[in-house]
């Protein structure tokens, strides 16, 4: 009977997670998504506690959960918004983590087990097997090299993640000085074959692994797999450390997908289909997020991991006379923005480092007491997170109903009077829809040359992370307001 | 330098060359400003309100004594007379067609930027002051249209019955036929518009008309100096026949088709006119140079044996004197920007600024018209204008996808054939949930994704049943099954704990 409740109880706790995915369609049931998220937590933990056999495994589970449960919870209420990234990046690595000490568990019990499991054995795993032994006499040996298999691609998958997130937090928390944890992607010599020998000796690893397996004597050698883990250590460090800091985006849903991979490989180890479900929820998810980042960089998923923005190419361009450009000051920016009757502020990740955002969030209000509309242009890739600009406007208590996504404000902007753009560079920069030989022509951009005037807060004239300069600078309408970005807006909001 | 504001000598000339408003701009830039006496009368300026700007105010030969002159019309012979060698004029000039004027001048060694010479190019676009004047005449084409006019513009139901919105067709979407389609449709009309030029369709399209396509092969009319180029014969044809059935159906024609320094097309031809309703109004924008329609006298009104009334008026912009004048002088302004960049009130005539170049007519005692060809134009040219467009997202390889797909396949038989029969029902659940999990994920909005990787996060600390399950097998595994259990609680608690808190944060607007 525990066996058939706790299956219903999996299957329930997996529908409440994908209720939890649904419900952040909209801003009005995301809420309650994240309420049916925890419910079905709570509903898949007490299940599983109901199968702990040992008492003194039921204490530890509590201590080890109630530790956890006041670190996570100390971490969540005191991380900044801003660094959220750093926090998303440093979880994503203890289920890298995880799943890796989930996989050597496996193929611990694997290899202590006798050849006829146990009958009393808790785990799903052992009823299956033990279903089959009653039913067969025997396990299949292609069920044993299945399994071998799964914990090969889990510690892999696991290990990965681990240290890839590790990285990725190194380089977005910024202030750390190893040379892997700059933002500046780092470049070893044959990167790319580094990678490719990585994943073929890994790969052979594993067929040595799974030929080891002997069914009979319940064995297979410890040694590819310790081999590949460190392998996969190293293969995740260097993957991430090639990344630069703006194509972070990517990375982090890239890990988020991979932490989705690594769980669903531990539920395929642990036939436990609540963590396939749950994995592969997270896996697509991850893959779907660093798909739509990639498509507003229009750049390929494999030229983000292989590395460095367009190095080549931007050189050229760098020298290239591109005019004069304006100066204006606070008080000027202040009388554009009174005199303008629809404002539309782009943020970037500038606004992040300058910690603007709210200096930002009164100058909308400001603007907005005085009847000028304002709204907020949020590019895709804008930030080190998907969606990282919104939670910030969002914690400077900007409404979201005016904060729009490109492509619902990007017809707009031709019908604005002033654009304010903040800490935001290659994103606005015309020359991807202009300039074809520019390496990141074809990246959607928002075009803000298209409003009258555009302001551009800028701490120096400095090219981008893509190395590319910006004719926006340059243009008829455009002006520059030079400057720490916060300390400028503040400078404005006292001048209206 | 001191700016001379003269008097406009030209009868019925209401317009100034400068506003109380650009007088203080100009003293910003380090010039001083001289106006004549009652130079601003007729654009309702009085001398004191110049006075108050900061200008002195003069008698005519001491305006013309300033080193610089700012003016609107080109100068009489009488003017001339009073202008002196190294002084700079900036006027309407039109040096094509005034080629006497442009040698008096030289023989004055009288330095001469004109103003209908400012390239289409955007980064002259604010001193264009024919932009500036063809945007008042629209305007003020649809007012004059609307006070000959017998009806309203829009289409009422009141109580004593049905009114029908007027229909107006404006030929020619340059600035003057855009400010009139809007104007037009702003009084509530509805607005027909037609173009040689396709590429100006969505523009027109932008101001509340409706643009006339003609069914014709692909011919545009663009061309690299920002004006409509000569068209085909045949297209003229089919061009003519859209008119005439368009004339049968319109109330209000305006016309602003110009082919710079020629005379304009005739577009509506005196059958055309024949066949329109009594009462209706034709305004023709381009009457001083001959006028798009047939029977269009310049600066009159005509009213035709079937009472339309065609009016062609040329002064369309003086009609709006401070309007125009306020325009013209803030494009003076924009100009002492270029000529004087260090803000010091003195001027340089920069041969090395395209913009200048093309401007100057004449220069210390040489005829430097016509300037050198410069293209770029406003209005760029289709091939121009889609190279770049066709920068655009990659498109995936259709080979790649192929090939992907026969990988996927082949992989699918792979596990078929080989895989434990234990584990293909976990492997239907993997593969439902990654469908699940795609259409569930497309749907979240852009704004939520940051909530949406905090709140995966915490679910992803699912792993932690793998773990519970394992910490009763020993002491090694258990030890191991603990670590892995606390971060993972990490996880769990804090994502969701950072979830909730980030999504309080998010509020709508009161």
């Amino acid at each position: 009977m525990l066996v058939g409740l706790t299956h219903m109880a999996y299957i329930l706790a997996a529908l409440l997670f994908i209720m939890a995915l649904a419900g952040l369609s909209k801003q009005e049931t995301a809420k309650m998504g994240c309420l049916s998220g925890m419910v079905g937590m709570t509903v898949a933990l007490v299940a599983t506690f109901a199968q702990v056999e040992s008492a003194y495994g039921f204490a530890a589970i509590v201590l080890a959960m109630v530790c956890g449960a006041a670190v996570g919870v100390y971490v969540a209420r005191k991380v900044q918004m801003t660094q959220m990234p750093e926090l998303i990046a440093c979880l994503h690595s203890f289920v890298g983590l995880a799943a890796v000490l989930v996989g050597f568990n496996s193929y611990l019990q694997l290899i202590q087990a006798t050849p006829i499991i146990d009958a009393n054995s808790a785990d799903l795993f052992g009823e299956l097997v033990n279903k089959l032994a009653a039913a067969g006499g025997h396990k299949q040996p292609a069920m044993f090299t299945t399994e071998l298999v799964e914990i090969f691609l889990g510690v892999f998958i696991g290990a990965v993640t681990f240290t890839g997130s590790i990285v990725a937090y190194g380089k977005l928390n910024g202030t750390y000085k190893l040379r892997i944890f700059k933002s500046a992607p780092l470049s070893l010599p044959h990167g790319n074959l580094l990678n490719l020998a990585a994943l073929v000796v890994s790969f052979l690893l594993m067929i040595w692994f799974v030929a080891s397996g002997d069914m009979a004597q319940s064995k297979a050698d410890a040694f590819p797999l310790i081999a590949m883990t460190i392998i996969a250590l190293l293969f995740g460090i260097h993957l991430v450390a090639a990344i630069g800091g703006a194509d972070m985006p990517v990375v982090i849903s890239m890990l988020n997908s991979y932490s989705g991979w690594a769980a669903a490989a531990s539920g395929f180890m642990l036939s436990n289909d609540l963590l396939i479900v749950t994995g592969a929820l997270v896996g697509s998810s991850g893959a779907i997020l660093s798909y739509i980042m990639c498509k507003a960089m229009n750049r390929s998923f494999i030229s983000v991991i292989a590395g460095g923005f367009g190095n080549a190419p931007a050189a050229k361009k760098q020298d290239e006379e591109m005019g004069e450009y304006r100066e204006l000051k606070a008080p000027e920016v202040a009388d554009l923005l009174k005199n303008s009757s629809s404002v539309i502020i782009t943020p970037g990740y500038g606004m992040a480092v300058a910690q603007a955002q709210n200096a930002v969030a009164s100058l909308t209000e400001k603007l907005k007491a005085r009847g000028v509309e304002v709204r907020f242009a949020i590019h895709p890739v804008a930030g080190r997170l998907p969606g990282h600009m919104n939670v910030l406007l969002a914690e400077a208590k900007v409404p979201y109903d005016i904060v729009f996504e490109m492509d619902e404000i990007n017809d707009d902007f031709e019908n604005t009077d002033t654009v304010l753009v903040i800490g935001a560079n290659d994103t606005v920069n015309p020359a991807a829809s202009e300039d074809p030989s520019s390496p990141i022509a074809g990246m959607p951009v928002l075009e803000v040359w298209k409003a009258r005037n555009v302001v551009v807060f800028k701490r120096s004239m400095n090219p981008g992370y893509a190395g590319v300069q910006n004719p926006l600078f340059f243009k008829e309408n455009s002006s520059m307001c030079f400057g720490d970005a916060k300390k400028t807006v503040e400078d404005i909001v006292a001048n209206i | 330098m001191l700016i001379g504001i003269p008097k406009e000598s030209l009868h019925g000339e209401t317009r100034v060359a400068a506003t109380p408003d650009t007088v203080g701009k100009l003293l910003k830039l380090g010039f001083e400003v001289a106006v004549q006496s009652g130079a601003g009368a007729l654009a309702s300026f009085d001398d004191d309100a110049y006075v108050k700007a900061g200008a002195k105010i003069v008698k005519e030969k001491e305006v013309y004594a300033a080193d610089i002159l700012f003016k609107l019309n080109a100068p009489t012979d009488a003017e001339i007379e009073l202008m002196h060698e190294g002084q700079t004029l900036v006027s309407f000039i039109r040096p094509a067609q005034n080629e006497e004027l442009v040698n008096k001048l030289n023989a004055k060694k009288v330095t001469v930027l004109a103003m209908d010479m400012v390239p289409r190019i955007s980064r002259a676009q604010s001193l264009d002051a024919l932009s500036s004047t063809a945007n008042i005449s629209g305007y003020r084409a649809v007012i004059e249209a609307a006070h000959a006019f017998g009806r309203f513009f829009t289409g009422q139901v009141t109580a004593a019955g049905k009114v029908p919105p007027a229909k107006v067709m404006v030929i020619g979407a340059g600035v003057a036929g855009l400010a009139a389609i809007g104007t037009a449709h702003s009084l509530g009309a509805i607005v027909r518009a037609f173009d040689t030029r396709l590429e100006v369709a969505d523009q027109i399209k932008s101001m509340g008309g409706e643009f006339l396509r003609l069914d014709f092969k692909n011919e545009d009319g663009g061309s690299s100096d920002g004006y409509a180029k000569v068209m085909s014969d045949e297209f003229i044809k089919a061009e003519m026949e859209l008119f005439a059935k368009q004339c049968k159906e319109v109330d209000i024609i305006i016309t602003t088709a110009a082919i710079p320094g020629k005379k304009a097309p005739l577009l509506i031809t005196k059958e055309m006119v024949a066949s329109m309703k009594s009462g209706s109004v034709i305004v023709d924008l381009a009457a001083a140079t001959g006028g798009n329609c047939e029977g269009t006298k310049a600066g009159e009104v005509v009213t035709t044996a079937n009472g339309v009334k065609m009016i062609g008026y040329t002064d369309l912009a003086a009609r709006l004197p401070a309007q125009s004048s306020q325009l013209y002088s803030t494009n003076l302004v924009n100009l002492c920007k270029l000529l004087c960049k260090n803000k010091d009130g003195n001027i340089n005539v920069d041969f090395e600024d395209v913009v200048l170049r093309n401007m100057t007519v004449t220069k210390a005692g040489e005829i430097t018209f016509p300037p050198p060809k410069i293209s770029v134009s406003a209005a760029p040219q289709s091939q121009a204008k889609e190279a770049p467009a066709k920068v655009e997202a990659k498109k995936p390889n259709p080979a790649i996808k192929l090939v992907a797909l026969v990988a996927m396949v082949l992989a699918f038989m792979f596990i078929g054939a080989y895989a434990p029969t234990e584990f293909l029902p976990h492997f239907t659940v993997f593969v439902l949930s990654c469908v699940v999990g795609y259409y569930v994920v497309w749907n979240v909005s852009h704004s939520l994704h940051t909530p949406l990787m905090s709140v995966t996060n915490a679910i992803s600390g699912i792993v932690v049943v793998g773990a519970m399950l394992q910490i009763s097998n020993g002491l090694f595994i258990g030890v191991l099954s603990f670590i892995g259990v606390l971060l993972v609680s990490i996880n769990i608690f804090g994502g969701f704990a950072v979830t909730r808190r980030m999504l309080a944060m998010f509020r709508k607007q009161q």
